[in-house]
């Protein structure tokens, strides 16, 4: 079983998926979606289902929200900074400490901070401590690390327990 | 499974399209204007992804109400929202790495950039 279905969260979820895009539901495409749920884990999964605990799931949902939320916020902010002519703007490179552990959530961390206000993470410290964000407008960077960890980080402190 | 939808559909369908048309267009706009590669990176991570999200909405608004309801626009806006910050993440990276001109004004607040260099410690 454990050698054909390596990893059958990842199986059962291509599966789904392939359904979803193919927005139809016959035995047809059930097999054939079957053969590639299984095949595709056999060849790209390194034998291990991606271990993840998520301790507080609508914590998760929550968390969604006020990151699309702030996607919103960002871009009208990006939108008056690149509209407004001849202002000028203040670009940084800042050291985010890092309080949460774990490969999942420091990349959804990551992630976030990419996507929201005028900040992109860029690189992550060989100590594994500290993420490198670069930040397109900050004249504060203390504030700017004080909001991202009240707004983004203890919450995913919370959704994993880590 | 309506033939011609009425008025107010058509101005919401209208209002998220023009709005992601001219959010897609800020962000190239600000693909243009700001001054250097790192700073560049910000506008098409959000405006470009905000400005196919707002399509996407009114296609998906549009959709919904004349041929029943879709997922396919809702796929492409998920896996927009997932690799735009990966896209992102790697030129931003490409480009440190490389060691690209900034522009004046840009402060470099790192307190330990050994973290971060080349060189393995």
């Amino acid at each position: 079983m454990s050698k054909f279905l390596p990893a059958p969260r990842l199986s059962l979820f291509l599966l789904g998926f392939w359904l979803l895009i193919q927005n139809n539901i016959t035995p047809g495409l059930i097999v054939v979606g079957s053969i590639l749920a299984i095949a595709i884990p056999l060849f790209t999964s390194r034998g291990s289902d991606f271990h993840v605990r998520v301790a507080r799931p609508w914590k998760a949902v929550e968390y969604c929200f006020v990151v699309l939320l702030d996607i919103v916020k960002s871009n009208f902010s990006i939108a008056a900074i690149i509209l407004s002519p001849r202002r000028s703007i203040y670009p940084a490179w800042v050291e985010y400490p890092l309080a949460i552990e774990g490969e999942l959530p420091i990349t959804i961390l990551a992630s976030t901070i990419s996507l929201t206000p005028g900040t992109i993470s860029i690189e992550f410290s060989h100590d594994g401590r500290t993420l490198l964000i670069h930040s397109l407008n900050v004249k504060d960077a203390e504030a700017m690390i004080a909001t991202i960890q009240h707004r983004y980080e203890n919450r995913l402190k919370v959704i994993f327990q880590c | 499974m309506l033939d011609t939808l009425p008025f107010w559909l058509e101005l919401t369908i209208c209002f998220f399209i023009v709005l992601g048309a001219c959010f897609a267009l800020i962000g190239s706009i600000g693909l243009l204007r700001l001054p250097d590669f790192m700073t560049r990176l910000h506008a098409p991570t959000k405006n470009t992804t905000m400005g196919v999200g707002g399509v996407i909405l009114g296609s998906l608004i549009y959709f919904g109400a004349t041929t029943g309801f879709n997922i396919h626009e809702l796929l492409i806006a998920i896996f927009l929202f997932l690799t735009a910050p990966i896209s992102a993440h790697l030129l931003a990276k490409a480009g440190m790495h490389r060691q690209l001109k900034l522009t004046e004004n840009t402060r470099d607040l790192r307190k330990k950039p050994e973290q971060f260099s080349d060189e393995q410690s």
